[in-house]
């Protein structure tokens, strides 16, 4: 193999005068996690309330989530950032989308707002899933105890069918950390995107990819840990995980 | 809000997008798809093989495989594929792979890792008794997976292979980033020389997303009449 290995290359400075190429790096690492963090709020919050309507006893809401769920789901996530990016401030009243594309930091609201909705359809299967898979029993004993529907939810589905999903929402999540990379088309340069200007100014290739890589295995072997002690702490004692 | 879109620009380049874009997007889908689907085969049976370094070769590669985006293993392979090719052929620079020949072994090498784990799953849910009795009437380990177990499993994750199929129909998309003409990339070129981004990705996302509908409604079909038959 004819190619010049360097890898001292991540010590020197970058030709953006912020550092090193390693820092470069880093600062990538900072905003993936960064646009993820956001990305999962917004996933979370969003996703419950989609997958709550589409267990619950209304027609309307049923179909709403349904509807909801297939329209994230069936559109490559590229083309919907593309749509949040490009397409929604021309299709919105021209102040707003003035505004819009004046935004500072544009491509980082739009990657976090584009992956979170996109995730949230995802979530929002999850959840579902979940509430469904729990006995009939609980919903109508915490009908028998007088609780009303949204307490019902609170107390009784939801603890337990959070607790259900804790594994596949763990991977949902580094779903969501990895799916930040397709922000690099729409200019957000998140570890991806610096990894990929560092080869096109150092021209040092693979060096570059294997740090990114090294960068993403390391998150991913500290989400997994952290959530295997969350699945423990949060565990019933005799239910499903519990000790 | 709608009134000043020219609906004119996507019906002239309707030719461009579906036989240059649409035919790279399918052909780059389907053999992907049965790539990934042999390759993974192959892992999955390496994973339950009972040879523990075969199993934890496969293992470390599936996992490493699904913590990475695809975005940086496209790039990967991108840059990657000339090196491999010049030591395979011996050759004396990196040989040019074309673009096609690039992502496809980018996504036959990504896919092979989660269609390992639903071939693994659809191994693990034979019944332990039909190898058995495979090898009771005489079957060599590799006709029992050819003859009994494989053909079982295949069929039962059917709907679960086809919705990953879908995943990887929307994933192809990703080639933008190499400046590939699949579907988005023939739309966005046009997008760009007649300044039309709204009509262009409006467009594009309408015809992902009527695919991917279709598709998915055939795998609700699909599961309904294989729930009936178990």
């Amino acid at each position: 193999m004819n190619y010049n290995w360097n890898w001292g290359i991540f010590f020197q400075p970058n030709p953006m005068g912020t550092g090193t190429y390693l820092d470069m790096l880093l600062s990538g690492l900072a905003l993936t996690l960064k646009t993820a963090a956001l990305a999962w709020v917004i996933a979370l919050i969003t996703g419950s309330i989609v997958g709550v309507m589409r267990t619950l006893p209304s027609k309307g809401a049923n179909w709403f989530g349904f509807a909801y769920v297939e329209f994230f789901r069936n559109m490559p996530l590229l083309v919907q950032l593309f749509l949040w990016f490009f397409v929604l401030p021309e299709i919105l009243p021209r102040a707003a989308g003035l505004w819009l594309k004046q935004l500072p930091n544009a491509p980082f609201w739009t990657a976090a707002i584009g992956v979170g909705f996109f995730m949230s359809a995802r979530v929002a299967v999850q959840l579902q899933a979940g509430i469904s898979s729990l006995p009939r029993g609980q919903k109508m004993a915490a009908t028998a105890l007088g609780l009303t529907t949204v307490q019902g939810y609170r107390y009784v589905l939801l603890p337990m069918a959070f607790r259900i999903i804790l594994p596949p929402l763990t991977s949902e999540f580094l779903n969501t950390i990895k799916n930040t990379a397709v922000a690099i088309t729409i200019g957000l340069l998140e570890l991806t995107g610096q990894a990929r200007s560092m080869q096109e100014f150092s021209f040092q290739v693979f060096e570059a990819f294997t740090a990114a890589t090294i960068l993403y295995l390391l998150v991913n072997a500290v989400v997994v840990t952290a959530m295997r002690f969350l699945e423990r702490w949060v565990a019933i004692p005799g239910y499903i995980t519990g000790k | 809000m709608f009134g000043n879109l020219d609906f004119d620009v996507i019906r002239r380049a309707l030719p461009y997008l579906f036989y240059e874009g649409m035919t790279f997007t399918l052909t780059l889908t389907g053999l992907a798809a049965l790539g990934g689907l042999i390759f993974g085969t192959a892992l999955a049976l390496m994973r339950l093989s009972g040879l523990k370094l075969l199993g934890r070769i496969a293992g470390v590669y599936v996992d490493f495989m699904r913590s990475l985006p695809l975005v940086l293993v496209i790039f990967w392979f991108y840059f990657l594929v000339p090196y491999i090719g010049q030591w395979v052929t011996g050759a004396a620079r990196p040989i040019s792979v074309g673009a096609f020949a690039s992502s496809l072994i980018t996504f036959i090498m990504f896919e092979a890792a989660y269609f390992s784990e639903i071939m693994r799953a659809g191994i693990q849910s034979i019944s332990r008794g039909q190898p058995a009795a495979a090898s009771a009437l005489g079957l060599t380990y590799a006709q029992t997976m050819r003859y009994v177990v494989l053909p079982q499993a295949f069929r039962n994750m059917l709907p679960v292979l086809i919705t990953q199929t879908i995943v990887l129909f929307q994933d192809t998309s990703l080639v933008y980033v190499l400046s590939i003409t699949d579907f988005l990339g023939a739309a966005s070129k046009v997008a760009q020389r007649d300044g039309r981004l709204v009509e262009m990705y409006l467009f594009a996302a309408i015809v992902y997303f009527t695919i991917s509908c279709i598709a998915s409604y055939g795998v609700r079909r699909l599961q309904a009449r294989i729930a009936i038959i178990r």
